[in-house]
């Protein structure tokens, strides 16, 4: 049994794992495109 | 669109438990292998999503050849890395099964020596995609995909046409499988898909998204005065 719940969770840490990578991209990309924003509102004001 | 990605989620993480409870509770005992042998209902189908990812991979690619279209790059690049981790998931549960039956971890065997080259290849494809900066890397990685895709049907027909360590296929093949168990593994494979799909989904809108901020951050560093600027584009695409 402990090879078959080994294999199970090594499965499933790998697809958290990706999902974690993604899930980081993801907050790095809103970042980026919010700090873009910001941007683009301070050149409209000045 | 956006609307239905958390239905899709929620029952897709509805099938997937249910799988796990047919593969762990309701699939019968292997007589010689015992419990062990259920790892199977994660090993195969995890295969067969990853194969089906190449081949997508694959077909985008070619269209991107043909047509040049952006879509279809994108398409190739997140059932590239998709593809791989399932690939990888494959390469992790085979030795982790492999170990209690065979004895061993690993063999040189031709299929499992095939599996791991195809892995190889596509971390080699994301590989490219990520850090080279030249204008031509889609085109070159598709080149790669087409090539990397010969592989996939290699590997599958390999434990026809040799005689290999690895079981011989369930279904189509020397192979034969009680009918109780074909079925949780068919449910497994169902749920993995969705699985599959679900998450290329998040990753394709992931990279429509990466790629309007670049074309952004290009347009606003062309439209500010020379000198100016702060911002450097993205270069690469599995950033």
């Amino acid at each position: 049994m402990t090879y078959l719940y080994a294999a199970y969770i090594a499965t499933w840490a790998i697809h958290i794992g990706y999902f974690t990578i993604l899930l980081r991209r993801y907050t790095r990309l809103r970042n980026e495109i919010a700090e873009l924003e910001g941007r683009t509102d301070l050149q409209k004001l000045k | 669109m956006k609307r239905a990605f958390p239905i899709l989620a929620v029952l897709t993480g509805v099938l997937l438990s249910y799988a796990l409870y047919e593969a762990l509770v309701v699939a019968p005992t292997e007589q010689t292998m015992g419990n062990v042998q259920r790892i199977f209902y994660y090993h195969v189908p995890s295969a067969w999503t990853a194969f089906i990812l190449f081949f997508i991979n694959f077909f985008a690619s070619i269209v991107y050849l043909i047509w040049r279209a952006n879509k279809a790059d994108m398409v190739a690049l997140v059932t590239a890395e998709v593809g791989v981790v399932f690939c990888t998931v494959v390469l992790v549960t085979g030795p982790i099964w492999a170990r209690p039956v065979w004895g061993i971890w690993w063999t040189w065997d031709l299929r499992l020596t095939l599996t791991l080259v195809l892995w190889l290849i596509y971390v080699s494809y994301l590989v490219l995609r990520r850090f080279s900066s030249s204008g031509q890397t889609p085109l070159l990685a598709a080149v790669l995909a087409v090539f990397g895709a010969l592989d996939v049907p290699l590997v599958y027909f390999s434990i026809w046409f040799f005689r290999t360590q690895h079981p011989q296929p369930v279904i189509g093949g020397g192979g034969s499988i009680d009918p109780r168990m074909l079925h949780v593994l068919l449910i497994n494979w169902l749920a993995f898909s969705c699985f599959a799909a679900l998450v290329c989904w998040s990753r394709y809108r992931l990279e429509v998204m990466r790629r309007d901020l670049d074309e952004t951050l290009a347009l606003e560093a062309l439209l500010e005065p020379h000198g100016s600027s702060t911002r450097t584009s993205h270069t690469g695409s599995a950033g």
